[in-house]
């Protein structure tokens, strides 16, 4: 198991290294620099700035005090746009929003999307499994950018039951529409992986003999059934992290909630090069240390894995 | 016993006069099974008559995508409704653009998306892994690892990322979406190539001296088809919401381009000017397509994978 693990993390290290790479040798190969404008600066200013940032310096050095800078202080450097703000200043600002309701999405995606994709599979063909099998199938049509107008449409401007936008600090109206928004498309196929995989689990040797040695049904769901019926839904976990986290790139430009993701494009389109790959190498990193987690879980629960 | 010696001669002509039993090709079997399917029959038809419209919608259009009404201009809430008589037949965008023109536009660009980002996939995904399966060992670890690796990168960043280093242009979307979109085809090729390769076909093929190169292009390949072509069909509309969350954002297609994603956004802006039809129209075909996209995968995997029931 130990050995394990240590392989595992021996791949994530030089995932997120080379992912650290890979967006530095890309925005070093962006046309014009950050310090570029219509005015253009005098080069004794523009050599003063570039020796102030780093930026006069061969690319492997850059690239090496940059990671450094990573390990040894989290410091993702000063955004070029912004001259009084770092970029550990605009993702401890809005890293705490995504988080709040991109956990609260996973959750309920989890959460609901299991629940409904067991009672589906235990009262198979009955109304409760078409209604799951058919709300699975329209949510895999309607991703977070044509569910997010949806609601707002709805909720918004036609009931006026809930606020289309901001954050307000959390409050709880506020967090209603986002959280469906991001999460109907994940609860989909977290239901449908569910039902089936639990289908499966049912027509075994060994729910049959379960069931004919007569153990109550509660006892063959919970404590025979729903461990291996779980295992495909958890191999989901990784992928639907990875999806919810780009997910909320559109949950905060639609919703102006403020997460990373409206800096993240908001960068974009003011081509501000540092927010960008700090947001990238964060969001990479959380990735990869999710994945490793889920992996190491897996192979924890399920027996018939080899380390 | 009486034996009819009529009828039996009538039996021994008429075995005679048949012809050899018609074989079943897989083929046949597959279409004849897929034609069964009545969701995806139906996918069928409606995603034909999507792509009738986007290749001859703009004859009927009665204006371009990139003309301006100016009689409806500024008063797009009560004049640019849908409405048969002044030609917008899907109504006018905030700018006075016909709306029909630009869906019909749209369509093009997603569409061309959704197949050319599957098709890079095919080619590459279906190639890097066959070579990665057959070869095995070493190689096939290493090549592997990389899939590995290049999957757990957040990859809608990093395209955004390549889409603002190198400007925004439809080429270099299908760049970007071409890098990622191989990943999971390559997968399954090795996967199902691991299968094929012990099998006495591609055993008989190394013992006469073929060079793997040729194995895998003439023996390997075509026996993948047919789960690659159902996974490729599953891919077109991952690759149309790829690049409509883009363009969604701002970030894909640049005007006068358009696309599902950004036809989305500008109906999202404006919904609440009451100018629903703008969000109506082209998320409607947005949603039909992916649809007919999924059932048509699910009838194609059903018709050509008969075990997997």
């Amino acid at each position: 198991m130990l050995s394990y693990i240590l392989r595992r993390v021996a791949i994530a290290i030089p995932t997120l290294l080379l992912l650290i790479v890979i967006s530095f040798l890309l925005m070093h190969a962006a046309p014009g620099g950050p310090f570029t404008s219509e005015r253009p600066l005098p080069p004794a200013v523009l050599a003063n700035i570039e020796a102030k940032y780093g930026l006069n310096n061969p690319i492997y050095v850059q690239i090496i005090n940059y990671i450094g800078g990573i390990i040894t202080e989290f410091d993702f450097g000063p955004s070029f746009k912004y001259k009084d703000r770092s970029v550990n200043d605009i993702i401890a600002n809005g890293f705490p929003v995504t988080l709040t309701y991109g956990f609260l999405s996973f959750a309920v995606a989890v959460l609901v999307g299991g629940a409904l994709g067991i009672a589906a599979a235990l009262k198979q063909n009955s109304w409760l499994d078409y209604f799951a099998v058919g709300v699975s199938i329209g949510a895999q049509v309607l991703p977070n950018f044509v569910m997010a107008p949806i609601l707002v449409l709805t909720f918004t401007l036609w009931l006026g039951w809930l606020p289309g936008g901001g954050w307000n600090d959390g409050q709880w109206n506020h967090l209603i529409l986002p959280v469906i928004a991001l999460s109907t498309s994940y609860m989909a196929s977290v239901a449908r992986l569910t039902r089936s995989s639990m289908l499966e689990v049912l027509h075994t040797n060994f729910i049959r003999t379960a069931m004919a040695k007569g153990l109550p049904y509660r006892v063959i769901i919970f404590k025979h059934a729903l461990k291996p019926a779980l295992l495909p839904v958890m191999s989901y976990l990784g992928p639907a992290f990875v999806s919810m986290i780009t997910g909320s790139v559109i949950i905060d430009m639609y919703f102006s909630t403020g997460g990373i993701g409206q800096f993240y494009v908001n960068s974009a389109l003011n081509r501000d090069y540092a927010v960008m790959m700090g947001i990238t190498i964060l969001v990479g990193g959380l990735t990869i240390l999710f994945n490793l987690i889920v992996d190491i879980l897996y192979a924890w629960v399920d027996p018939k894995i080899r380390y | 016993m009486m034996v009819d010696v009529q009828k039996m001669e009538q039996l021994a002509d008429n075995l005679a006069a048949q012809d050899e039993v018609q074989g079943r090709s897989l083929f046949a079997d597959a279409r004849r099974r897929f034609l069964k399917n009545k969701a995806a029959l139906v996918s069928l038809i409606i995603l034909i008559g999507v792509l009738a419209f986007s290749t001859f919608g703009h004859l009927i259009a009665a204006w371009s995508n990139e003309e301006i009404d100016w009689g409806v201009l500024g008063q797009i809430a009560e004049l640019g409704a849908p409405s048969i008589e002044n030609g917008h037949y899907f109504g006018a965008d905030e700018l006075g653009r016909d709306l029909f023109a630009r869906v019909v536009q749209g369509t093009q660009i997603s569409l061309m998306v959704g197949v050319i980002g599957a098709l890079i996939a095919v080619v590459v995904g279906t190639l890097y892994g066959a070579i990665a399966g057959y070869t095995g060992g070493k190689v096939d670890n290493v090549m592997m690892r990389i899939v590995d690796i290049l999957q757990s990168i957040p990859y809608m960043f990093v395209l955004i990322l390549l889409l603002v280093v190198f400007g925004r242009s439809i080429f270099m979307l299908f760049v970007g979406i071409g890098l990622i979109s191989w990943l999971d085809m390559s997968r399954i090729a090795r996967g199902q190539t691991l299968t094929l390769k012990n099998k006495e076909f591609v055993e008989a093929a190394i013992a006469t001296g073929v060079k793997p190169i040729t194995i895998i292009l003439r023996h390997i390949v075509p026996n993948l088809l047919g789960v690659v072509v159902v996974y490729a069909t599953l891919l077109v509309p991952q690759m149309i919401l790829t690049e409509s969350f883009i363009s969604f954002l701002g970030l894909g297609v640049q005007e006068p381009n358009t696309s599902w994603g950004a036809l989305i956004a500008e109906g999202a802006g404006t919904m609440q000017y009451g100018t629903l039809w703008q969000l109506a129209f082209p998320m409607f075909f947005f949603i039909i397509t992916l649809f007919s996209f999924f059932f048509i995968g699910d009838g194609l995997r059903d018709a050509l994978d008969p075990k997997d029931r």
